[in-house]
Order: structure tokens, then sequence, then C-alpha cells
């Protein structure tokens, strides 16, 4: 392996595996669904690329409502985030101290155990007669019908849950570095607390709070596990559909259509997004 | 996401009302309180919201139960940390799960150490497609990353399994891994590498020496993010793993018949070491400081 300096070639021999696995596992595989999207026949038969777009007017036509329900529950789930995310960020960059890195480690090491085994932990501690609603419900607080499970709350707190990190780690590292001498400025200047926070620090840290709503609204819109464990049979997201499709009912073209219909819309809105934002803008506050 | 940037210096603790802020080094004497931190009590609430379902995990692990039901709460007992291999297959699982987060911690975190290093040091031809390409790969959602590899593994007749899973989380972990090393490579000081050429180190030496010491905890907390991703990981596990089941994977099959407590044993001893791995990033963050 050649050092990081000297010639010309060096940067290409250092970025030659990661372009090859981002290439063949990503990129290809990405124009692959839009081709297999376009095929047509069953999993006895095999599949033949027809060109049919039939497969995408079924996936707009027969899932709007999940897709449409998706992007409800995201949107509230990041609002959700935001609502939390923000004062925690505030105080940690502000406030924290000498113990902001032990605070950033507390937000991140819920990580190691499987988000699988924690939604479930939350099945069992919002269970019908568990140990939140069981005692509630022997005191007369709640009535005997009262339930969390299976209902849209449940589902959005549940994402909120899962992705709240994503949403206070960047907004924590733009706060982290506002100067404090610019607060200190407006208040010299008789700006009231209120005015200090709205007119100061809230607008620099909005690139943060730009980067965790990607962060967060992405991934919970296009969940699934929270919907199956925590919604019921009521509150189904696409990404349930885009698993049953290719999974249980092996329809791989309608899938790769309501799969690629989603990563449209997503990867639109983002590239809208990030654009005017500043891609690099965007991943730097990621990387921090 | 390193952990070491966040000790930095929180600069002149002025604004009235900062008498919470104690600078990161010096450490004063702190003001007499004024009225209840309400930022602290929230914070710790967000926190108590973010470790209620482990906390849970970890008390049901001790429960007393019959059966395969861990529902309710009936007497304490350490007999399931003494049986936590009962289940072959569970065994198997958890086994799968660590192979697969240990190697894609190795192979993720060397390649995307290195497209980090040339992203943050060199300009060259496909710079900013590779940043696009980056971005597209982070952002995407997960079960379309599952659903488009399954589609290419379809096509090619390639059979999923522990091969295709490993690809598939080295995939999405890698430019996690780069972004975060490149970060550190953009704050380096040319300086330092400048003065050990000026002494008579040559480029690879300089990259030994100097370079590399100094990516070190940025390349570690990569890999720790690439472990913790790739532990963590089921939506895009479920497409490719074949008949290959991780430990979320084995989980997620177990609820309809019930979980055993064995699986909270395990849940808590990965939590344990995952507190154990971060310990130790951070002293010696501390240490390198």
């Amino acid at each position: 392996m050649p050092g990081p300096s000297g010639t010309s070639r060096a940067p290409y021999l250092l970025v030659l595996p990661g372009w090859i696995w981002l290439a063949i596992f990503f990129v290809l595989p990405i124009c692959g669904m839009l081709s297999v999207s376009l095929m047509t026949g069953n999993v006895i038969d095999g599949f033949g690329f027809t060109g049919a777009v039939g497969n995408y007017a079924e996936a707009l036509g027969g899932y709007w409502e999940q897709i449409l329900r998706s992007l409800l529950y995201g949107l509230c789930a990041t609002v959700l985030c935001i609502a939390v995310g923000y004062p925690m960020a505030y105080w940690i960059a502000f406030r924290g101290g000498a113990h902001k890195a032990t605070y950033l480690l507390l937000l991140l090491l819920p990580f190691f155990v499987a988000q699988v085994l924690r939604a479930i932990s939350w099945k069992f501690i919002l269970a019908d007669n568990g140990v939140v609603l069981g005692p509630l419900k022997a005191l007369g607080i709640l009535g005997p019908d009262a339930h969390v499970l299976s209902t849209a709350t449940a589902v959005v707190c549940g994402l909120a849950y899962n992705f709240l990190p994503f949403m206070v780690l960047p907004i924590y590292a733009v706060l982290e570095r506002v100067d404090h001498s610019v607060v200190e400025a407006a208040r010299d200047l008789f700006a009231s607390r209120t005015q200090a926070f709205l007119r100061v620090v809230l607008p620099l840290s909005l690139p943060g709070v730009f980067a965790g709503v990607l962060m967060v609204f992405v991934p919970t819109s296009s969940d699934y596990v929270n919907a199956a464990v925590l919604g019921g049979t009521h509150n189904t997201m696409i990404g349930n559909v885009i698993r049953t499709q290719y999974l249980v009912n092996n329809a791989y073209p309608t899938a790769a259509a309501i799969t690629f219909v989603l990563m449209a819309a997503l990867l639109l809105g983002i590239f809208g997004y990030a654009r005017a934002l500043g891609t690099e803008q965007v991943m730097e506050v990621q990387a921090r | 996401m390193t952990a070491a940037r966040a000790a930095g210096s929180v600069g002149s603790a002025g604004s009235a009302g900062s008498a919470e802020t104690a600078g990161a080094a010096g450490g004063g004497a702190r003001a007499p309180r004024r009225r209840p931190d309400l930022g602290k009590w929230f914070t710790w609430a967000a926190l108590a919201w973010l470790f209620a379902p482990i906390a849970g995990m970890v008390v049901f692990s001790f429960n007393d139960i019959q059966g395969r039901q861990n529902v309710t709460w009936q007497g304490f007992t350490l007999k399931w940390y003494g049986q936590a291999f009962a289940y072959a297959d569970l065994n198997q699982a958890l086994l799968n799960t660590l192979a697969l987060g240990v190697l894609t911690m190795l192979i993720a975190g060397t390649i995307g150490s290195l497209l980090g290093l040339a992203l943050g040091r060199h300009r060259f031809r496909g710079r900013g497609t590779t940043n696009l390409v980056m971005f597209a790969a982070i952002a995407a959602p997960e079960v379309v990353l599952g659903a488009a590899l399954l589609s290419l593994f379809l096509t090619v007749n390639v059979t999923t399994g522990f091969t295709t899973t490993l690809i598939a989380h080295v995939m999405f972990t890698l430019s996690f891994v780069a972004i975060t090393v490149r970060a550190r490579v953009l704050t380096l000081d040319p300086a330092l590498e400048e003065a050990a050429r000026d002494l008579g180190a040559g480029p690879w030496e300089t990259f030994r020496l100097v370079t590399f010491p100094l990516l070190l905890p940025a390349i570690m907390a990569g890999g720790l993010l690439a472990l913790a991703l790739s532990v963590d990981d089921f939506i895009i596990t479920t497409f490719v793993s074949g008949d290959t089941t991780t430990f979320p994977l084995w989980i997620w099959g177990a609820t309809r018949v019930g979980i055993p407590p064995q699986v909270n044993v395990m849940g808590a001893l990965i939590f344990g070491l995952g507190v154990l791995l971060a310990a130790c990033n951070v002293l010696l963050a501390r240490r390198r400081r």
C-alpha cells in the first residue's frame, strides 16, 4: 500500500476498494431493481423483462394508503424527535460541562441492544395488563378497556424512540460550535434571553436540525418493525407491504415497483433538500 | 460522532443563567443555583425513556418463570445466566451476529477509512460523485437497500446466506466510517506531517508514525459505529440472509411462540459488552489528549 501522499495515483488506490464495493452492491442493485420492476411473470415460471409499467400502477393504486400513512407517521415521529431532541442537544451542548462526552455515549449505548429486542421490550412494558397499564387499571385511573398497543400513537412513539439519537447528535454538533461571545453580544445589546435564542442561537443551529430531519424522516417513514410489533393490523406501513411482497408473496416485480416508488419519492425529496442546503454541509454535520 | 470531539471546551461561560456551565478544562467554582434546572430534568427524563426498554429487558432476565412466556414477574433467579446457552439455534444466531459484526467492523473499517482519508486529503476526479453516492447510501431507506440487494442476488442466482449478509453490512456501514474518518482528516494540522518530512521521514514513515496515530481515534470510532450498526441491523438482514439466522432475526421468529429468558440474558450481555467497548474508547481518547 502506498503512502497517503506522493504520486498522483495515491487517491485512486485509496478509494478503489470503496468505489468497487459501492458500485457493485449499491449502485448496480438499485439499477437492477428498476429492471425487475418492469418484469412480469411469477415465481414458478420465472420472470421476464417486458417493460410493463403495470407494476407501477399497482404500486400506486393498491398501496397509496400505506404510502401516505408512512409519510404521515414519519412526519409525526420527526416532529416528536425535534421536540424532545432539541432541548436535549441544547442542554448537553451548553450546560453539559465536563460530562458532554458521557451524555453523548449514553445516547448511543441503546444501539447495542437490537432494535427488534427494544421494540418487543416496549410491547411487554405497554401490554394491556403489563407493568404500566396493569396497576393504573387496578387503581381505577384507567378504564378496563384502555390500551396503548395497536394504536397509531404507539407506532409513532416507537419510531421516535428508535431514531431520537439521530436527531440529537447533529443538532448537538452544530450547537457545540456556536461561539458564546455571539450570544453575549446579543445580550449586551439588550436582547432578552428569548430574543437571543430566537434570533441568534436558533438560526445558527438550523443546519443541524435539517440534517437531523433527514436522518430521522427517511428511516422512520420506511420502517416496518415498529408497525409490526406495536401497531397491530390497522397501522401497516409501506415497509410492511414491501417486506410481505418480497419475502412472503415472492411477487418481486410488484415489490420492486413499490420500493422504487418509495425510494424515488424519498430520494427526490432528499436531493432537493440537500441541494438547497449543500450536500457537503449536511454530511459534515452527520459526521460529527 | 467521535466522543473525543465532544469533550472540547465550552469556551467562555458568560451569559446570565449559565451557572451550571463549568469550563471543561478548568472546572472552577460553581455559582449557587438560582432556579431548578429544567433542561437537566428534561435530558435525564429523555435518557430514561431511551433506557426504559433495556432496563425492562435486564430485569426480566432475572425472572423465575416456568415455560417460555416471560411476561409477568414471578420472582428473582440467576438460573438463566447459568443456562444462557440452552438453545443451540439461538447460540448459532448469536455467533453469526458476532462474527458478522466483527468482520463488518474490520472490512468496513479498512475500506471506509481509506475512502475517508482520500476524501479528506486529496482532490481527485470523481470526488464529488463519491460524496454523492455515499450520501445516497446513508440516506437511502434500509428497506430499499435490502430489497435492491435481494433483487441483485436473485438476478445473478446467488444463494443468500452469511456471505451475502456480510456484503450487505459492509455496504451500508462503510459510508458511516468514511465520513467519520474524513471529518478527522479535515481537522489534522498539516504542519505535523511537514515537520515529520523535514526531519527526514519518507511518505510511508510519515503516514505510519504521524498520520495514522492521529487518525486512530476516528478509525476506532468509525469501526465501533460499524459494529453497532451491524449487530443492531434487522431490516436489511431479513432480505439477504437466506437460511442464516442472526440474533435479531431469531428473536423476531420467536415472538410467536414466546421469547425465552435466554434472549434477555444475551441482550444484557451484549449491552454490557457495548458499555465496556464504549468506556475503553473514551479512556483511550482521554489518554491520547
